[in-house]
């Protein structure tokens, strides 16, 4: 088997592990990010939400937010582990389709040069 | 590492932006002149597998948590010109599609993750690795340090992001309008946590996968031009 179709092989299961990401932080009580944290975080650690950030917070509608569907907020792991690889597989998808695009695009005048 | 909307304040995310686009148009010219139809496959791989790898929270128990990028592995497959473009297509998508950093941060987010840690990791990565032979323990120990200095550099640069906004934008009271925390706090925060845990999986992540890839093919790996020639070398 070519090394590259063994590298998106090792990167689809890297997808189905993908949960681990959602799961081990819920397990051992870790929250967001240092500087990811949503209003309600900001507000009980420093007692306040800035002004500005609540107006900017609201510029964009992601349709997956945090990898999941729109309404899973409070859904339980499980359920948002299986919504974790749908996003994932979207995610590889996009990117990969955008990647394709961009390169093929790149990559198009090489006949201009000396290989 | 992933700045949301609402933490930089205009200043400084148009700055940001001002500082990365035009590492976006350099990197285009390059890669028109030396990306290769047949390396726009893995110039996919690599952009899926950061989308994939900044999935992967690992948590400090009870605190908070963070992610390995991958920028560098890129940068020592297909350059770090290559690395720029490529991670910053994931970092868009993460943008766009997830609201994983924000729509007006994607300048700075990009300037972090898909500029300073490829080109400073791979600089790492070159001085360590040297002229050595594509199989040399030196290439994978070369990738773990790149990778370890390249995620704490953008982790730095994230947390004086982070840092300067309440110094910049504040109202009467003293209340920040953005990013809460000042430069002492938000780069101690950002350089510990990176520095102990989050720099150690990158280093594990880049320098398994280059280790995997010298093993497997070692032809993948990126040879900057002229140096593979001169040796006459064509492994």
């Amino acid at each position: 088997m070519k090394t590259a179709t063994k590298l998106w092989i090792g990167l689809l299961a890297l997808v189905v592990l993908s949960p681990l990401g959602l799961i081990l932080p819920a397990k051992l009580g870790a929250g967001s990010a240092w500087g990811e944290w949503s209003a309600e975080e900001i507000r009980k650690l420093v007692g306040y939400v800035p002004s500005g950030m609540s107006k900017l917070g609201e510029v964009w509608k992601a349709p997956m937010p945090d990898y999941a569907f729109r309404g899973q907020e409070s859904a339980p792991v499980c359920t948002l582990s299986v919504s974790y690889i749908i996003a994932g597989m979207v995610g590889v998808a996009v990117v990969a389709t955008l990647a394709i695009l961009v390169g093929k695009i790149l990559a198009g005048r090489e006949n201009n040069e000396p290989s | 590492m992933h700045i949301p909307d609402g933490y930089l304040g205009p200043q400084t995310y148009t700055a940001a932006y001002a500082a990365a686009v035009p590492f976006w148009v350099i990197a285009s010219r390059k890669l028109n002149k030396t990306l290769r139809s047949k390396q726009v496959p893995l110039l996919a791989l690599s952009a899926a597998f950061c989308f994939v790898i900044m999935m992967f929270n690992v948590p400090i128990p009870g605190g908070t948590t963070g992610h390995a990028v991958g920028a560098v592995l890129v940068a020592m497959l297909l350059g770090p010109w290559a690395a720029c473009i490529a991670v910053s297509l994931a970092l868009i998508v993460q943008a766009l599609v997830f609201g994983d950093g924000g729509i007006t941060a994607i300048g700075a987010n990009c300037l972090n993750m898909a500029v300073i840690m490829p080109f400073v990791g791979y600089g790492v990565y070159r001085l360590i690795a040297g002229r050595s032979d594509t199989l040399s323990r030196r290439r994978w120990i070369g990738a773990a340090v790149g990778g370890y200095v390249g995620l704490n550099a953008a982790a730095l640069a994230t947390g004086i992001e982070f840092g300067i906004q309440p110094a910049l934008s504040h109202d009467a009271a003293g209340h920040a309008l953005y990013a809460p925390y000042p430069l002492s706090i938000a780069v101690l925060a950002m350089a510990v946590e990176h520095l102990l845990l989050f720099g150690i999986i990158e280093a594990v992540v880049t320098g398994l996968v280059i280790a995997y890839i010298q093993k497997t093919d070692s032809s993948l790996l990126y040879h900057p031009a002229g140096r593979i020639t001169s040796r006459g070398e064509s492994k």
